[in-house]
């Protein structure tokens, strides 16, 4: 049960991680490997501060946001000056360079990182893996309420419409610019939010848990469960993330069966699995659709020919 | 100390010179950036190693170590790149990457996680230039990167191919309607890049005495930043960025110091050029109109 627990923490952490990319990737159509290196920021501030400063873990979630959303301000910055794939490869640069500094600065602890980082608590109770799940729910629950609200704002439909035409959008005075920085500071704030949740839940936080490949996983996951979806980021988190405790075997081919997951998809299916137009959608809705003809039709009365 | 540093940075400058002007043809033609090339570098390693391992011959390494790394690019063109080619940047960029890690995953499997020597002597004299020395490997690399960069140049400049490529380049419907079979020039440019991969995964290999699977790591993201640097998909400037980089990080590690590792600093470069001058030092042909 506490096993079960635990790979739950696992997967709600990383359904925070997809469904705060998905503002960037799937809204604003922007590339970003590099997610993880911002919950390795917010992670590593939240690390830092409640074992050297004894800062406690409720302020270290704040800390952790705001750290990680100003890094996140940089990136966009600089993704306004370029073009999606010179953008890619420069948060694959930034994860690197951020791993680096994790592992040379010794504000960050080093190569050893940093350990005995303190249980949190609550009313006086020391969190146990429960809490931490609670906690966790709470957080995606906040994440994906933040996700919907965005989509039906103004400034959410203005994402979009930055996704599907820039030079449009900006014509009808949606101001391009600001909207991107605001879009990454807010995707890379929650990221790093996952941060200080996962820190004092692993006790301990090391340079390598933040890499590149990691981003890669968070990217796989959202293009698997679909693009631009709330649904389609928490189901690739869920699936993907319990695929390799479920299936002990893969855990040793993980990165192989991300990277062929990754490939079907992209070959094959490209909207994900509950993405908007994906056969899974289509043929749900034409179900629905099927199923509300019929009722309407067993409701309706006889034709008049027949009550002649 | 400088002859020597200057010596250094043009071996390591010839490498990823070697590493980076594969991928930069594909870019210049197709406008991918194809990371999975690095994976073509760690087969034609492997493939290398073991073939050395069974006839001791260098060349008949060399040879089987190509052919390898060819016949998977060419497989991957066929297969993943070419059905997905309409989708815009993005997703063929992250395909690759998915290509890159799985491969290093079957790298792992196959081979197993240890590095591995490749202790093959190289047939060239060690030669005294201004009081350092210049070993046998670095004359190879360094014989090895003119070679091949010349060739490069001449086939690029002035045979059928490279107007062809230069063609496709800058239209691809345009020269398919010109009667230029585009596929067919696709093809050959990854069977042209992936051998570039393969001589380089050999030479790095026989140079630092170890192969190992995650041995593309650093020339994949080294080879992003000399591409972008060097202005995307433009063969010379991914020459003149990679001698740049390895004479950057040769000296600013002799002479400067730094507190990353030097590693991190084609990156820093690369952040900084694309701040201040995003169409790279030399722009791409494409970009010329």
């Amino acid at each position: 049960m506490s096993y079960l627990i635990v790979v739950g923490v696992t997967i709600v952490i990383y359904a925070i991680l997809t469904v705060s990319l998905n503002i960037v990737v799937g809204y604003v159509g922007q590339p970003n490997l590099a997610q993880s290196a911002f919950f390795g920021i917010g992670a590593y501030f939240a690390a830092v501060f409640s074992t050297r400063y004894h800062v406690s873990f409720w302020w270290t979630i704040p800390l952790a946001f705001i750290t990680a959303g100003a890094a996140g301000l940089l990136l966009g910055a600089i993704s306004l000056r370029l073009r999606e794939d010179f953008l890619a490869i420069t948060t694959i640069g930034l994860n690197f360079v951020v791993v680096a500094v994790f592992q040379y600065v010794p504000f960050f602890g080093g190569a050893m990182g940093i350990y005995a980082i303190p249980l949190p608590s609550i009313a006086g109770h020391q969190f146990g893996n429960t809490t931490f799940l609670v906690v966790g729910l709470v957080m995606l629950a906040f994440v994906m309420v933040a996700s919907k609200y965005l989509e039906h704002t103004w400034f959410g439909a203005s994402l979009m419409a930055i996704r599907d035409d820039e030079t449009a959008a900006s014509s009808i005075g949606v101001p391009v610019a600001s909207y991107k920085v605001v879009a990454f500071a807010l995707s890379t704030a929650f990221a790093g939010m996952a941060g200080s949740l996962y820190a004092p839940f692993l006790s301990a936080v090391t340079p390598t848990s933040f890499g590149f490949t990691e981003s890669v996983v968070i990217l796989a996951m959202l293009i698997f469960g679909g693009l631009g979806t709330i649904r389609g980021a928490v189901l690739g988190a869920l699936i993907l993330g319990a695929l390799p405790e479920a299936f002990r075997f893969i855990s040793n081919y993980r990165l192989l069966t991300f990277g062929v997951i990754l490939l079907l998809m992209l070959r094959f299916q490209p909207v994900g699995l509950v993405g908007d137009e994906s056969v899974l959608v289509k043929l749900t809705r034409r179900s629905v659709a099927t199923l509300q003809r019929q009722r309407r039709r067993s409701r309706e009365p006889d034709p008049p020919s027949a009550a002649v | 100390m400088v002859v020597s540093s200057l010596i250094n940075g043009i071996v390591l400058g010839s490498l990823y010179a070697l590493i980076a002007l594969g991928p930069s043809l594909l870019y210049g033609i197709l406008r991918i950036l194809d990371i999975a090339n690095v994976a073509g570098l760690t087969l034609g390693a492997y493939t290398g190693l073991k073939v050395f391992g069974a006839t001791h011959s260098l060349p008949a390494a060399l040879v089987a170590a190509i052919l390898a790394s060819a016949a998977f690019g060419y497989l991957l063109q066929r297969f993943l790149y070419r059905p997905i080619l309409g989708r815009g940047p993005l997703i063929p960029l992250i395909a690759s990457i998915g290509v890159f890690i799985g491969m290093e995953e079957v790298f792992r499997l196959a081979f197993g996680p240890y590095p591995l020597d490749f202790p093959a002597p190289v047939p060239l004299p060690n030669v005294h230039v201004g009081g350092t020395v210049v070993t046998g490997v670095q004359l190879l690399i360094l014989i090895v990167g003119v070679v091949v960069l010349v060739g490069t140049w001449y086939a690029l400049r002035r045979t059928r191919l490279g107007l062809v490529w230069r063609a496709t380049s800058q239209d691809r419907e345009t020269a398919s309607a010109m009667g230029i079979n585009t596929g067919l020039v696709i093809a050959t440019i990854f069977l042209i890049g992936y051998a570039l991969a393969a001589i380089s995964g050999v030479l790095l290999g026989v140079n630092y005495n170890t192969v190992y699977p995650t041995m593309g790591d650093i020339p994949a993201y080294k080879m992003l930043a000399i591409i972008v640097l060097g202005g995307l998909g433009n063969p010379l400037g991914t020459i003149a960025a990679a001698m740049l980089i390895g004479l950057v990080e040769t000296f600013v590690v002799a002479y400067v110091g730094f507190v990353l590792p030097r590693d991190a600093i084609a990156f820093i470069v690369l952040i900084v050029i694309l701040l201040v001058r995003p169409q790279g030092l030399l722009p791409g042909e494409s970009f010329r109109s």
